[in-house]
């Protein structure tokens, strides 16, 4: 097992090396220089943006830039945004719990509605359950998320006043951040009705971003389940008189669970892009919306670093898929 | 339904109803974006200084609520020399700062402060210039007062000089703009000695109508009332902005109640939000101009009688309808309707393509092709260039012009549309920063600005025009300098370096218990004078 977390591990260095160079180039190959865009309208006299550009540090050539940005990173510093001046981390450390908070719902929505809905849907094939289920899945896939977010605000916020239009918690509640966490948080101040105001907050939003994953994990589960169903060992517990229950239960969805677990985690980067339109949209104070507007004002050090900080979380989220995988399938560590 | 759901059903709907908390009246603005900072130095965007400078700061002069008039701030009077190169300010006595956990002032408001906050932007070598690494100040930069401000001389604690280098009639209106706030000396001392000193613009310190109280990045931003202020104390206790970037959803939460106020709303929802019974709209003309700038310097754009051709081939009032849905009215000056020394006497080019392609005929462009560039952005005064473009497109082909639609990013856009040779006419616009005619004509219009560096992207320089606005600036006299900016308007007509566009409606929906709100010309959102009713 220590030989197999090894060789995960090693072959992480070159992919993070691949990272930062992506990261720093990313933002720079895009047209539009930062300095022009804090002039606006106005316009800069070419003195003024030479000074500027040099007290940014723009003006050295950019294999510098990029050396200079490596070293730091490896004294655990990321740089000061342009925009706010403060450091990116202290900026990540600040929002990175709420997308946390509100992926972890929707990837939690996500799996314990689409595994059942998968697993069902295939024990039925050809049902109308099944053929519903996946017509859904197939609309949830392709769902435009700006679109659907806008109209599950109107019509249960706006028409049916039922939920939160945007945000975290309601105005009226004023505590300090512990955890980052509001769900937490909110239980932590004591204030009474914190909680349901902040899980009312989480629900739509953790829905428009649960859609696409929910469908793709229930159509992973569904084709999955359908595979391992036609095995010889299925066949097998059947024709022992196993109880319906017990092969799928036991005999089938484990192993169908293999290709499921790798495609939930695939899902985390599907979630970060989700999470900038759903965080846009709902106003939610996380790392996708801090994305976004960084990425428009060509907030050079926001941008790289925030991409290497989520490039990273994604690089660590699937080594503890795959050593999930070696766990439950044996063979894999065993390779 | 299960019991989950109906728990979760009846607790969302209890989050909904009690959002508006019963005990203080607590006023939410759903504001459209992050501020940068709550230091108003060193930036540039609205949204910062509607957050920074005009709840908790002031400045010594302030414009009067609702219009662009100076009226004092923290300055009770003042003297202007005869020669206009001396400002000497007498300071309002008894003004307290706010306090906070960190600070509390040992003493008021006083000339040091003043000092203080000028030329910690005005000199490099400030130990407080450079409080945040690679911090700086575009507006002091940009309104010229470097050249401009000789010397600040404290005359007593509470008497000011400024000592200016050359007359310059508005330099008023460039000190009560936000970037001019006035910051607490001895609380950056304090911060100074705590080794915090960027907390500067992270808890600010100021005189002015509400205390800052907390920032949640991103989500929401707290101020309570100053119980102190020397002004006419705020009626609503509770200052909340809840920061809402998507309009669509910041009118959502204005319908649920959960703000009292927002800004720009989609023109498309105006109608909408004025059949809504719980709503109303507060309209006024935007202190803006959007335009089309031909390169001057460029055939056949260098005859004036092409660029009027041009003009009149183009059908305006169908711009304001389709791309402004009416929330806007045709520009016929560079200047809006409702800034002084306007010359309504002025008649625009009246739409006629015959006569246009009978002029182009005559001047012997036929055939002409041309690029416009339409912007990839918003602004308050081009809500969709390109659908413009495309309209202006469609009236050139009616005079046989060709148009092609060009667009670059707009930090590209901004760069490219300055370069000398510029191929094509551009489509771009201007919002008023102190409600100084100079402020349009000068920066836009002048020779000066028609260098690299500058925004005159008609590259159009006329000697007369330039000589009549710098002339301008140098008296203090309105009466004087009215008459010289229009005679400039006249000038600028008959030249034609621009068709100018549009001056459009800006709009504040809120909800129909908030009284006392006065939308300001320069487009800030200040809440010292609203209300709720309960």
């Amino acid at each position: 097992m220590i030989r197999f977390i090894l060789s995960k591990l090693l072959y992480l260095v070159p992919t993070f090396i691949g990272i930062t160079i992506i990261a720093f180039g990313f933002v720079r190959i895009l047209p539009g220089d930062p300095v022009l865009l804090m002039a606006g309208e106005r316009g800069i006299s070419p003195e003024r943006h030479a000074e500027l550009s040099a007290q940014l540090g723009f003006d050295r050539p950019i294999w510098v830039q990029y050396f200079d940005f490596l070293g730091r990173l490896f004294q655990g510093d990321l740089g000061n945004s342009l925009v706010t001046k403060k450091p990116v981390m202290d900026e990540f450390l600040t929002l990175f719990p709420a997308t946390v908070e509100l992926g972890l719902v929707a990837i939690l929505l996500a799996t314990i509605i689409g595994v059942p809905v998968g697993v069902l849907a295939a024990i039925k094939r050809g049902s109308w359950f099944d053929q519903v289920s996946m017509t859904a899945a197939l609309v949830g896939f392709s769902m435009p998320i700006f679109w659907w977010g806008l109209l599950l605000i109107i019509f249960f916020s706006g028409i049916l006043g039922w939920t939160p239009v945007s945000g975290r918690i309601s105005l009226m509640y004023f505590f300090p951040d512990v955890t980052g966490f509001m769900l937490i948080d909110s239980l932590l101040s004591g204030q009474k009705g914190a909680f349901t105001s902040a899980l009312s907050h989480l629900i739509l939003p953790s829905i428009v971003l649960a859609t696409i994953p929910l469908a793709v994990i229930a159509r992973q589960t569904r084709s999955a389940m359908l595979e391992v169903m036609g095995e010889d060992y299925v066949r097998t517990a059947r024709a022992k008189g196993m109880p319906q229950s017990r092969v799928v239960g036991v005999h089938a969805l484990r192993n169908a669970m293999i290709p499921v677990i790798t495609t939930i985690g695939l899902q985390i980067g599907v979630l970060m892009a989700g999470a900038i339109l759903t965080e846009s949209i709902f106003s939610w104070p996380g790392i996708g919306k801090w994305m976004i507007d960084s990425i428009s004002r060509r907030d050079y050090p926001v941008v790289q670093s925030g991409l290497l900080l989520i490039a990273g979380l994604v690089m660590l989220v699937n080594l503890l898929v795959d050593l999930t995988y070696g766990l439950i399938n044996p063979r894999i560590r065993h390779k | 339904m299960t019991s989950m759901t109906r728990i979760l059903l009846a607790a969302s709907a209890l989050a909904v109803t009690s959002a508006m908390p019963a005990l203080a009246k607590t006023f939410v603005y759903c504001s459209e974006a992050s501020p940068e900072g709550f230091d108003p130095a060193p930036y540039t965007a609205g949204s910062t200084f509607d957050a920074s400078a005009h709840p908790v700061y002031n400045r010594l002069v302030e414009f009067k609520k609702g219009t662009t008039e100076i009226e004092p701030g923290l300055a009770e009077s003042w003297e202007v020399s005869e020669d206009g190169l001396e400002y000497t300010f007498k300071l309002r006595q008894g003004v307290k700062w706010h306090s906070n956990e960190k600070f509390t002032a040992s003493r008021d408001f006083n000339a040091d402060d003043v000092i203080f906050s000028f030329q910690r932007q005005a000199s490099a070598d400030h130990p407080w210039n450079q409080y945040i690494a690679g911090i700086t100040y575009e507006y002091y930069n940009s309104m010229e007062l470097p050249s401009l401000i000789k010397d600040i001389v404290k005359v007593d604690d509470y008497t000011v000089k400024f000592v200016l280098n050359r007359p310059e009639a508005p330099f008023l209106a460039n000190i009560a703009m936000p970037f001019a706030s006035i910051t607490s000396a001895e609380y950056a001392s304090v911060l100074e000695a705590a080794g915090t000193r960027e907390d500067l613009n992270n808890l600010p310190i100021g005189t002015g109508p509400f205390t800052f109280v907390a920032y949640q990045k991103d989500a929401v931003i707290r101020y309570a009332k100053n119980a102190e202020y020397w002004g006419t104390a705020p009626l609503i206790d509770d200052l909340v902005f809840a920061i809402t970037p998507d309009a669509a959803v910041r009118l959502q939460k204005l319908k649920a109640g959960e703000c009292h106020l927002m800004p720009f709303p989609a023109p498309a929802d105006i109608e909408a939000i004025k059949a809504d019974p719980n709503l109303k709209v507060d309209e006024q003309a935007g202190l803006n101009v959007g335009y089309l700038a031909y390169n001057t310097t460029m055939p056949p754009f260098d005859n004036a009688n092409v660029r009027k051709a041009l003009n009149m081939a183009m059908n305006k009032q169908a711009i304001i309808d389709a791309v402004f849905q009416g929330a806007g009215q045709v520009a016929k000056n560079p200047i809006p309707p409702t800034m002084w020394s306007y010359n309504d006497a002025i008649v625009d080019d009246a739409y006629d393509p015959e006569a246009a392609k009978a002029m182009l005929e005559a001047e012997g462009v036929t055939d002409l092709s041309m690029k416009v560039w339409a912007m990839p952005v918003q602004r308050p005064y081009m809500p969709n260039a390109r659908r413009t473009a495309e309209l202006i497109q469609e009236d050139f082909a009616k005079v046989g012009v060709t148009v092609e639609i060009v667009s670059y990013e707009w930090g590209e856009y901004l760069d490219k549309s300055m370069e000398a040779g510029r191929d094509g006419a551009v489509i771009l616009g201007w919002t008023g920063d102190n409600g100084d005619p100079d402020n349009f004509l000068s920066v836009l219009l002048s020779c000066a600005s028609a260098q690299p560096g500058g925004a005159n992207r008609a590259f159009w320089c006329n000697e007369e025009f330039s000589a009549l606005v710098a002339q301008a600036k140098q008296t203090s006299d309105v009466a004087e300098r009215t008459r010289l900016y229009e005679e400039a308007q006249v000038i600028f007509k008959d030249h034609a370096p621009w068709a100018t566009l549009d001056h459009s409606t800006q709009y504040v929906p809120m909800s129909n218990k908030v009284s006392g709100f006065v939308m300001s010309p320069l487009g800030d959102f200040t809440f010292a004078t609203v209300d709720i009713a309960e």
